[in-house]
């Protein structure tokens, strides 16, 4: 049980989807307006994260090595679809304002990338938890960046006004205000880690092939790895 | 032996200092400051003076929060300061314009480590910040209190350039229009610009290519009155004391070349392209972020040094 506890915490700090492993920044910069829609696609992105990630590992033998990625896409479009379809029927207003960015969740590199990482590898109920883990280390990043977005661009916070009318900072709400939250978001996380004593350094969350990897050239791990091979 | 120092070259050193230069900075400012002044009265005295008071109370605080060295003194956040206060109109709220220092100061300046590592014009990023939030408030272009209403009906004579005719450029020259505080009187800005040149404080280059590069491309985009596209709108203030800016510009004198035409040219473009009437703060933002990639361009060979492939 431990294990599972720490996988599920590895998701939520140490390999944080958007602060860490810097994975599915395109929702989280454009939903992060409103803490509404934030929480919204947190919970879709985290129910499709979990779910794909435990069929996934139900279906590792099964699925050939070669087709995997489009294995995977088919999977993840399954659920996206269910939760595009009931965010649809039961939440109109949330649907209206996530946009395309809910079907988008289909190529959402966190869940893509968890496939692939971890739930190919791993059992299912480790998937499981390292779904679950990441997907409240997404939901509690985006959220946070949004209560700031919200309040400080509209005054807002889930739609009560905090703020007087008058005294909003409208470049917050806009993709500037985004990246500027963002990069703070990644500072604070890397200045506390700082002192807490740990180094700071980014991985890729991979265990080796870097020989099939795109991001050899670029990746220290592989570097590293290289270095202790000789 | 222990009264020996030793220390790295150079070991003979000018007077020059950050501080001398800024002075020189804020010395060619006082014309405009003092044109401000006597064409929208002593509110905007005050706005200058909280606004370069905020620049470096943000400096002051930010420093003293990370432990890091005071570097108030430099007075480079004066200059930030009143570079700021100039780019708003009077009528700007005190609270609006405080907001735009700590987003110059705090964002571009002291977050990217501080004098000499901004990658943009501190002012200008505040200004453009600024420009986006409060649209309203930042377009709200007052008029000097010495113009005639009749002589120029629109609130920017940049955006009503079809209806003025050349006998109007004397006006539009000594600043009887309307506009944010710096940039509406030119002679003040050029007797700034002469002075800094004088004091050799900036090279002449970038200002002129500047302009020169507006005036011929709001000539072949067919803009109406060229000339006096040239001296409504902020291109003289940006081409003087934004554009000339150390940090954000190349080093070498070719690089400063092709700084000031691509200045030049994106202003005109984005006035003659664009729905938004100014495009000085935006041209010399996209230039700023171009200057590593000039400076890699442009740098020159030691004399009798291979040319690198």
């Amino acid at each position: 049980m431990k294990k599972k506890l720490d996988i599920l915490v590895n998701g939520i700090f140490k390999e944080n989807p958007v602060l860490i492993l810097l994975l599915g920044c395109c929702s989280v910069l454009a939903v992060s307006v409103t803490v509404e829609g934030s929480l919204g696609m947190g919970v879709a992105l985290t129910f499709v994260l979990v779910c794909s990630n435990v069929v996934i590992s139900l279906l590792r033998n099964i699925i050939p090595d070669k087709v995997r990625i489009p294995c995977y896409i088919v999977v993840i479009a399954t659920f996206v679809t269910i939760v595009q379809m009931v965010v649809e029927a039961f939440l109109p207003a949330l649907y209206s304002s996530l946009g395309i960015f809910l079907p988008l969740i289909v190529v959402n590199c966190i869940v893509l990338g968890r496939a692939e990482m971890f739930a190919n590898k791993n059992t299912v109920g480790d998937s499981f938890f390292d779904g679950l883990g990441m997907g409240i280390g997404y939901t509690m990043v985006i959220v946070g960046i949004s209560v700031v977005r919200e309040l400080l661009g509209n005054g807002t916070l889930l739609g009560f006004r905090i703020i007087p009318e008058g005294y909003q900072l409208g470049i917050i709400t806009q993709t500037p205000g985004g990246f500027f939250c963002f990069g703070c978001a990644i500072a604070i996380l890397v200045a506390a880690m700082a002192k807490k004593g740990k180094k700071f350094e980014p991985t890729m969350g991979c265990d080796g092939g870097c020989a099939g990897c795109a991001m050899s050239a670029t990746c220290t791990d592989a570097k590293k790895k290289e270095e202790a091979k000789v | 032996m222990s009264n020996l120092t030793l220390s790295v070259s150079p070991h003979i050193r000018g007077k020059i200092t950050t501080r001398t230069i800024m002075l020189d900075v804020i010395i060619a400012m006082c014309p405009v400051l003092v044109m401000s002044v006597y064409h929208f009265g002593f509110r905007a005295l005050l706005l200058e003076l909280i606004s370069a008071a905020a620049c470096v109370a943000c400096e002051y605080v930010w420093e003293k929060l990370r432990k890091q060295p005071i570097t108030v003194m430099d007075l480079s956040a004066v200059v930030t300061g009143l570079m700021l206060a100039f780019n708003v109109p009077v009528t700007m709220p005190i609270w609006e314009l405080i907001v735009g220092d700590i987003i110059a100061i705090i964002v571009v300046k002291m977050l990217f480590g501080g004098i000499g590592c901004n990658f943009m014009n501190p002012a200008l990023v505040g200004r453009v910040a600024l420009f986006v939030s409060f649209t309203g408030d930042m377009t709200n272009y007052s008029f000097s209190r010495h113009v005639s209403v009749d002589a120029l009906t629109s609130a920017t004579p940049l955006a009503a350039l079809d209806k003025l005719n050349f006998g109007d450029f004397w006006e539009l020259f000594i600043g009887n229009h309307g506009g944010v505080m710096g940039e509406v009187c030119s002679l003040a800005i050029l007797i700034g610009f002469v002075y800094l040149v004088v004091r050799k404080v900036i090279k002449p280059i970038i200002p002129l290519t500047y302009m020169g590069t507006t005036l011929l491309f709001s000539w072949i985009f067919g803009q109406n009155q060229p000339v006096l596209a040239l001296f409504s709108g902020g291109v003289i203030f940006g081409a003087v004391f934004m554009a000339t800016d150390y940090v954000t510009t190349p080093f070498t004198n070719k690089g400063k070349l092709i700084f000031g035409i691509g200045c030049g040219f994106l202003t005109a473009a984005i006035r003659c392209f664009s729905n938004s009437a100014g495009g000085v703060s935006f041209a010399i933002l996209i230039m700023n972020l171009l200057v590593p990639y000039i400076n890699d361009l442009t740098r020159t060979r030691p004399f009798g040094g291979v040319k690198a492939k």
